[in-house]
């Protein structure tokens, strides 16, 4: 039991490793906040893209969405990463990692829009274009609105996912929260560390947990 | 050379395609059988913990509501850092596959005991007490009446969820789990190429689009009716 208490929840070395842990938590809400417009604006673009009129437009879209769902994230950050230095291209890490998560999470939220696009009744365009609001003002004003309260849940979940994911930047030596813990890890060689960045994700995305659960059940009754 | 034979140099190499492609098939081999291990104990563990959870027990409910809110709020690869760098310091000592399969298990746990839960959730009452008013017992009233209701509502966003986690056997290759992306990576690293990392990304596509495809066709023909 002291022998758990030492090497999973050592006080002494997360007192240490707390301040390099914070730099890390900053680097990771960094990112956050600059893959997850980039993955709802992005996501956006292709469910639009997706009800283009012309069929070639869509199957392209709609084989994009495939293409970049089935390929694991941290297969399409390497590839970015190790990948197009060898024609001439050096994304830096934090650059690899938004290009990565702009494909990857596009393709996740421009599913998420476009199942709320959906939803919504064809009566809603035909009333809102025949008070004379053009399509695009009937997109923006009309449809987007109630879409996106009804997919609000699946909205709120891939945003969890997106943060989580943000660890794979770990693997780019990128220093946000996993990076710096693992690094204290193999500087200590106990992995207390770990367990206080686990502490942090946990603080961070429980409340955002417990709100989720709470959502699909009411809508589950 | 001109722009475009640097770019098939550098990804369409045929030299390099000969030469690591069966390396880039053992992994989808390996991938393919970490994949499957995670799907079955997976979901079997979120049933389980599921059917647990119906029958109100105060105590073992708040032990599976918090197994749950924190294998959902932790990310994977947290996880399987701990375990994978944190179990041989206390004596216990895991190959790194059975690591990577025992954490992906766990948090497809997770997700599927939350996704089973809604659906047992959304049964209504009345059928939990005309099961129950036949003579079924509660276990029987479970197994026939509730459990094959609510599985039938939950099958698109099962699969969804279970084809995210299963493509998480990619971060093995941070433990050394000699799956695809591991081996692309050692391959690349060898041959000075870009090819392998190509040849990987195809490998999970070969892999993947069917699965996201069936997915999709499961989603229309399931639908989840929310309101």
């Amino acid at each position: 039991m002291d022998l758990l208490l030492d090497q999973f929840f050592n006080l002494e070395i997360m007192r240490q490793v707390l301040p390099l842990l914070l730099r890390g938590l900053g680097m990771t809400l960094l990112l956050c906040l600059a893959v997850i417009p980039l993955g709802l604006v992005g996501g956006l673009m292709i469910a639009l893209v997706c009800r283009s009129r012309h069929r070639p437009v869509r199957w392209a879209a709609f084989a994009l969405v495939d293409f970049f769902r089935a390929v694991p994230p941290l297969v399409l950050l390497i590839f970015i990463y190790a990948g197009l230095p060898f024609i001439g291209l050096r994304p830096s890490p934090f650059l690899a990692v938004c290009l990565a998560f702009f494909l990857n999470t596009g393709a996740y939220y421009g599913e998420i829009y476009r199942a709320g696009i959906d939803s919504i009744g064809k009566g809603q365009w035909e009333a809102a274009r025949s008070t004379g609001l053009s399509a695009p003002q009937t997109l923006a004003h009309v449809v987007i609105p109630q879409a996106v309260r009804n997919v609000l849940p699946d909205l709120v979940s891939n945003t969890v996912e997106v943060v989580k994911l943000t660890s794979i930047a770990s693997v780019v030596a990128l220093p946000e929260l996993l990076y710096a813990a693992d690094m204290a890890r193999s500087v200590t060689y106990n992995p207390s560390s770990l367990v206080l960045a686990a502490a942090i994700y946990l603080a961070l995305l429980w409340p955002c947990v417990r709100l989720l659960s709470r959502l699909e059940h009411r809508a589950g009754r | 050379m001109s722009g475009l034979d640097i770019f098939l140099d550098a990804f369409f190499n045929q030299k390099v395609i000969d030469k690591y492609l069966p390396d880039i098939l053992w992994g989808m081999v390996v991938t393919v059988q970490a994949a499957l291990a995670v799907v079955v104990t997976g979901i079997l563990a979120g049933l389980l913990l599921a059917a647990v959870r119906s029958f109100h027990i105060r105590p073992l409910n708040w032990l599976i509501v918090g197994f749950v809110d924190i294998f959902r709020a932790l990310p994977p690869l947290v996880i399987i850092l701990i375990v994978y760098f944190g179990l041989p310091n206390v004596g216990i000592s895991l190959p790194s596959f059975a690591v990577l399969w025992l954490v992906l298990s766990l948090v497809l746990a997770a997700f599927a005991e939350e996704i089973f839960w809604a659906g047992i959730a959304s049964i209504r009452k009345g059928q939990w007490e005309a099961a129950r008013s036949t003579g079924l017992t509660l276990a029987q009233t479970l197994a026939y009446i509730i459990l094959p209701q609510a599985v039938r509502l939950t099958v698109p966003p099962l699969t969804n969820r279970t084809i995210a986690i299963t493509k998480n056997t990619a971060l093995g290759a941070v433990i050394g789990v000699p799956e695809i992306l591991m081996q692309a990576q050692t391959a690349q690293s060898f041959s000075g190429n870009a090819t392998p990392l190509l040849l990987g990304s195809l490998a999970y596509i070969a892999l993947f689009v069917p699965v996201v495809i069936l997915g999709r066709w499961l989603e229309t023909r399931f639908a989840w009716d929310r309101a």
